[in-house]
C-alpha cells in the first residue's frame, strides 16, 4: 500500500527533466488551446476576411 | 456535496469502474443505438428510392428522409457514442472517477432534448427538409436549428466533463506519468468537438434568429465557409475517435502496445493542429475564396494531418504485428495477419475499418480535396461515397466492433447470437465498401448527390447519364442492401444482448470504494525503453505492415494521377 | 506498457524511432509535399484552374446584363416555355442565371473560343454540372462568378443542378450547344 509521498520525492529526485514535447502532450489545456486557435485563425478569420473583402461589381 | 467514489473492478481487465460513469456511458451508448436504429430506417428508404427501378418515395419524401438520415447518422448516432467513448477513456481507462456526474446528466439531457426536437422539425413538421448542410437562405422551421444548438451545447458540456475528469484523475493521481495513447486520441476527438462546436454556434445561433425573423439575411457564402468548420470538423472528431477505437482494440485482443508513445502522440498533435482546416474541402468550387485560402486549409497546411493518418495507419497494424510476432507468429510476412482472430468480430470490425478508411476512405478524400480535382468531383454522388467510407466503414464499424468488447465488459451481458456477430462485419463492411465504391463510380460519370431523379422526369429539358452510371447506381443499391442487412444484424445483436442477454456474475464480487484502495500505481522506472528485441527482418520490426503500407502508397499514387490525367482532358478553365 | 494503459517509461518521448516508423515518415512526408506543390504546379502549367474573380452584387443588377446579352444575341427560342438560345461573339462576356428551378438563357458556343462565364443564383445555392465534362461549380446568389472557359469539342451538353435546391431539384436542367466555329 504505497501512498503519494513516497512517489512525490521520487519524482523529485528524479535528476533529467520531462522533455518539452512531452510536457506539451501531456497538458491538455495548452493542446486545446492550439487545437481552437489553429482553425479559428487559419481557417475561420482568413476565411471571413477574403469574404468581406470580395468587391462590389460594376 | 458528497461525491460518489463507489467502483467496481473488472473481472476480465482488473480496471477499476466508476459507477456514476458506467450508468452514463450505457445511456449515451444505447441511445446512439436508438439514432442508429432510426437513420438505418431511413437509410434503407433513401437506397430504395435513388435505386431508380424501385423508386420508392415521392420527391418530397425523399429529401425529407434524406434530411433525417444525415443528422441522425452523422451527428446523433455518433456524437451520442463518443460521448460514451470519452467517459470511458476518462475513467475507465484511468481507474478515476467522472467528474461532476450531474453536469453529465445534464449534457446528456440537453442532448436528447435537442435530437428530439430536430427529428421533430425533420419528420413530423416536414417542413424542414433543407439536408443536413441546412445551406441558407432556404430555410428550415426555427425548432430545427434550436434543436441542433441545443445537442451541441449538451455536447460542449460533456466534452468539459471529460477535460475535468482529466483533471480530477491527475489531481487523484490515479495514474503515473502520461494518460494512456487511447485516452489522448480521445482528447484529440475532444479537443476538436470544442472547436466544431464553437463554429457550430458562430452559424447556427444566427440562423436559428434569422429564421424567426430577428436577422434578415445571411450571407450564403459566410454560411457555407463557418458551417463547414461544424460540418467537417464533425467528421474530424470521428477520425480521431475511432483512430483512437483501433488502438484501443488492438491493446484489448493482441495486448499490442504502441511502437513508439513518440510517434503516435506526435501524430495526434498534428490532428490537432491541422485537421480541421479541412473543413475547405467543401469551398474549393465556391466563388470569391483565393486560391492561397484553398490550397493551405484543404492540404491540411501541407497534408500535415494525411502524414498522421498515414503513421496511424502504420502504427496500428504495425504494433499488432510486433505483438503478434512477439507471440511466435513470426513467420515470413504475414503469417501474424493470417493467424489473427478473424471469426472475432472485435478484432474483424476493426481490421476492415481500417483498411476500408485507408484505401476507400483516405485516398478519396484527399483526391477530391485537391483544389483542381474538386473541380470534377464537387457534389457529385463520388462525395457521399467517400464520406460513407470514412465514417461509416471507418468510424462506424469501429464503433461496432468496440461494442462487442463492451457488452460482456460494461453492461455485464453475454453477446447473443454470437454466430451471427461472427459475420455482422464482413456483411457490413464489405456491403458498405461496395456501396462506397459504386457511388464514387457513379459519381465521376457526373450523377449529382441529393437527387430525387437521375431521368430528370418532368424536366422540359432533360439529360442521359451512360448506361453505366445506371448500372453504378443499381449495384450501389444492391451493396447497400447487404450493408443494411448487416446493420440490422448489429442492432438484433447489441439491442438482445443488452436487454435479455444472459447476465454475467462474478463471484465473490463487491463494490469497493476507491477512498479505501487508494493503491496507487507504482512509480515508473527512470528509464528509457529500449527498442524491440529480435522480430522482423532487415532491421524492420514490422515488415509485413511495411508491405501493405507500401501497397497503400502504390494504390494512393496511381489513383492521384489518373485523376491528373483525367482532369487536364476536360475544357480548359481559368 | 499497451495503448490502454500509460506509457511503462517516464521518458517515453525519448524512445529511439524503429527503422520501419522512421521510413515509412520519410516516405510519406514526401509523398505529401508533393502532392502540396502539385496544387501551385498546376495553377502555372496546368490549364484547369478555377477562377477566384468575384463580385459582390444585386439579383437586379445582374438581372440587367443578363437581359442585354439576351436582347443582343438571341438567335431562337426553344421548349415550350420559350427560352431563348443565346451565341454570344466568341471571347465575350456570356451571363448564365440560375433560380428555382431554371438555367436561363440557354448558351451556344464556339469550338475551341474562349468565353468569360458569369454565373449567379437569383435566389438559393444552386450547383452549375455541366455534363458529360462533369466540370461542377458552386453557384451562390449575391456573388457573381466569372469563369473563363474554352469549350472543346462540338456536341450538345447538359447542365444540371447538383446543389439541392427544393422539391423540384431534379427537373433543374439546361443545355449548352457547342458548334463548329462559323467562320
Amino acid at each position: 500500500m504505497a501512498n503519494a509521498s513516497p512517489q512525490n520525492s521520487n519524482d523529485e529526485l528524479s535528476d533529467e527533466p520531462i522533455p518539452p514535447m512531452q510536457q506539451l502532450l501531456d497538458n491538455p489545456f495548452a493542446l486545446l488551446f492550439l487545437g481552437v486557435a489553429m482553425p479559428t485563425v487559419l481557417y475561420i478569420v482568413w476565411g471571413v476576411m477574403e469574404i468581406v473583402g470580395i468587391p462590389i461589381a460594376k | 456535496m458528497a461525491v460518489n467514489r463507489m467502483f467496481r473492478v473488472c473481472p476480465a481487465t482488473g480496471f477499476k469502474v466508476h459507477e456514476p460513469a458506467e450508468a452514463l456511458m450505457k445511456i449515451n451508448a444505447v441511445t446512439a443505438v436508438v439514432a442508429l436504429l432510426v437513420g438505418g430506417i431511413l437509410a434503407l428508404l433513401v437506397i430504395l428510392t435513388r435505386w431508380q427501378t424501385v423508386h420508392l418515395l415521392p420527391a418530397d419524401a425523399f429529401y425529407m428522409v434524406l434530411t433525417a438520415h444525415g443528422l441522425n447518422m452523422l451527428v446523433f448516432w455518433i456524437i451520442f457514442f463518443e460521448v460514451a467513448v470519452l467517459y470511458f477513456c476518462g475513467t475507465v481507462l484511468l481507474n478515476s472517477r467522472l467528474a461532476t456526474p450531474t453536469f453529465a446528466w445534464v449534457a446528456y439531457a440537453l442532448m436528447l432534448i435537442g435530437a428530439l426536437v430536430n427529428n421533430y422539425a425533420v419528420m413530423i413538421r416536414g417542413d424542414s427538409s433543407v439536408m443536413f448542410t441546412s445551406y441558407v437562405p432556404m430555410g428550415a422551421h426555427w425548432s430545427f436549428y434550436l434543436g441542433l444548438i441545443l445537442f451541441a451545447v449538451g455536447a460542449l458540456i460533456a466534452c468539459f466533463v471529460f477535460l475535468g475528469t482529466l483533471v480530477v484523475a491527475k489531481a487523484e493521481r490515479t495514474y503515473n506519468g502520461s494518460v494512456s495513447l487511447v485516452t489522448f486520441g480521445a482528447l484529440t476527438a475532444c479537443i476538436i468537438a470544442v472547436f466544431t462546436i464553437a463554429a457550430g454556434a458562430i452559424i447556427l445561433i444566427p440562423t436559428f434568429f434569422w429564421s424567426i425573423g430577428l436577422i434578415s439575411h445571411i450571407d450564403s457564402l459566410m454560411y457555407r465557409t463557418v458551417w463547414w468548420g461544424f460540418g467537417h470538423s464533425s467528421q474530424q472528431i470521428n477520425v480521431s475517435a475511432h483512430v483512437a477505437v483501433w488502438y484501443a482494440i488492438a491493446a484489448i485482443v493482441f495486448g499490442a502496445k504502441p511502437m513508439s508513445e513518440k510517434v503516435s502522440r506526435g501524430a495526434f498533435l498534428l490532428y490537432i493542429l491541422f485537421l480541421q482546416l479541412a473543413s475547405a474541402h467543401h469551398l474549393l468550387a465556391d466563388p470569391g475564396l483565393t486560391s492561397n485560402w484553398k490550397i493551405f486549409n484543404t492540404s491540411y497546411a501541407m497534408y500535415l494531418a494525411v502524414l498522421a493518418s498515414m503513421v496511424h495507419g502504420l502504427t496500428v497494424p504495425g504494433a499488432i504485428e510486433v505483438a503478434q510476432r512477439e507471440k511466435g507468429f513470426n513467420k515470413g510476412l504475414f503469417e501474424w495477419l493470417r493467424k489473427a482472430p478473424w471469426g472475432n468480430p472485435v478484432f474483424s470490425g476493426m481490421f476492415i475499418s481500417l483498411i476500408g478508411f485507408g484505401f476507400l476512405g483516405g485516398i478519396s478524400g484527399v483526391m477530391m480535396g485537391t483544389e483542381q480535382l474538386n473541380l470534377i468531383i464537387h457534389n457529385t454522388i463520388y462525395v457521399p461515397g467517400h464520406f460513407h467510407a470514412t465514417v461509416v466503414v471507418g468510424t462506424t464499424l469501429a464503433f461496432m466492433s468496440l461494442t462487442y468488447f463492451v457488452i460482456p465488459t460494461i453492461f455485464r451481458r453475454e453477446l447473443m447470437f454470437p454466430g451471427l456477430a461472427k459475420w455482422q462485419p464482413y456483411l457490413f463492411g464489405l456491403g458498405m465498401s461496395g456501396f462506397s465504391l459504386f457511388m464514387m463510380g457513379a459519381g465521376t460519370l457526373g450523377v449529382p448527390r441529393r437527387h430525387w431523379d437521375m431521368s430528370f422526369a418532368g424536366a422540359l429539358m432533360q439529360h442521359e447519364f451512360p448506361a453505366t452510371a445506371w448500372l453504378m447506381m443499381t449495384l450501389m443499391a444492391i451493396t447497400g442492401l447487404v450493408a443494411i442487412v448487416g446493420g440490422a444484424a448489429y442492432l438484433l445483436i447489441t439491442v438482445c444482448s443488452v436487454f435479455i442477454g444472459k447476465k454475467i456474475t462474478t463471484p465473490g464480487f463487491k463494490h469497493i470504494s476507491a477512498r479505501d484502495n487508494a493503491a496507487a500505481p507504482v512509480s515508473l522506472p527512470n528509464v528509457v525503453v529500449p527498442s524491440h528485441g529480435n522480430i522482423g527482418t532487415a532491421g524492420f520490426v514490422a515488415p509485413g505492415t511495411f508491405v501493405l503500407a507500401i501497397g497503400f502508397l502504390i494504390s494512393f499514387v496511381l489513383y492521384y494521377f489518373v485523376n491528373w490525367k483525367y482532369l487536364s482532358t476536360v475544357w480548359p478553365l481559368n | 506498457m499497451s495503448a490502454i494503459l500509460p506509457p511503462a517509461a517516464k521518458y517515453w518521448w525519448k524512445q529511439p524511432l524503429d527503422r520501419v516508423e522512421g521510413t515509412w515518415i520519410v516516405i510519406a512526408l514526401t509523398w505529401c509535399l508533393i502532392m502540396f506543390f502539385m496544387m501551385p504546379y498546376w495553377h502555372v502549367y496546368g490549364k484547369q484552374n478555377l477562377s477566384n474573380e468575384a463580385y459582390r452584387t444585386t439579383p437586379e443588377v445582374y438581372q440587367k446584363k443578363t437581359q442585354e446579352m439576351v436582347d443582343k444575341y438571341t438567335v431562337r427560342k426553344e421548349t415550350a416555355q420559350e427560352i431563348p438560345v443565346v451565341h454570344p461573339p466568341a471571347g465575350s462576356d456570356v451571363y448564365l442565371i440560375a433560380r428555382l428551378w431554371q438555367w436561363w438563357p440557354i448558351l451556344e458556343l464556339e469550338e475551341g473560343k474562349t468565353y468569360r462565364l458569369h454565373i449567379m443564383s437569383m435566389d438559393w445555392l444552386h450547383g452549375f454540372s455541366l455534363q458529360p465534362e462533369n466540370i461542377n461549380i458552386e453557384v451562390h446568389p449575391g456573388y457573381e462568378h466569372i469563369v473563363t472557359m474554352t469549350p472543346t469539342k462540338a456536341d450538345n451538353y447538359s447542365i444540371i443542378c447538383n446543389e439541392f435546391c427544393g422539391v423540384n431539384h431534379h427537373t433543374m436542367a439546361s443545355k449548352l450547344y457547342v458548334v463548329k466555329s462559323a467562320k
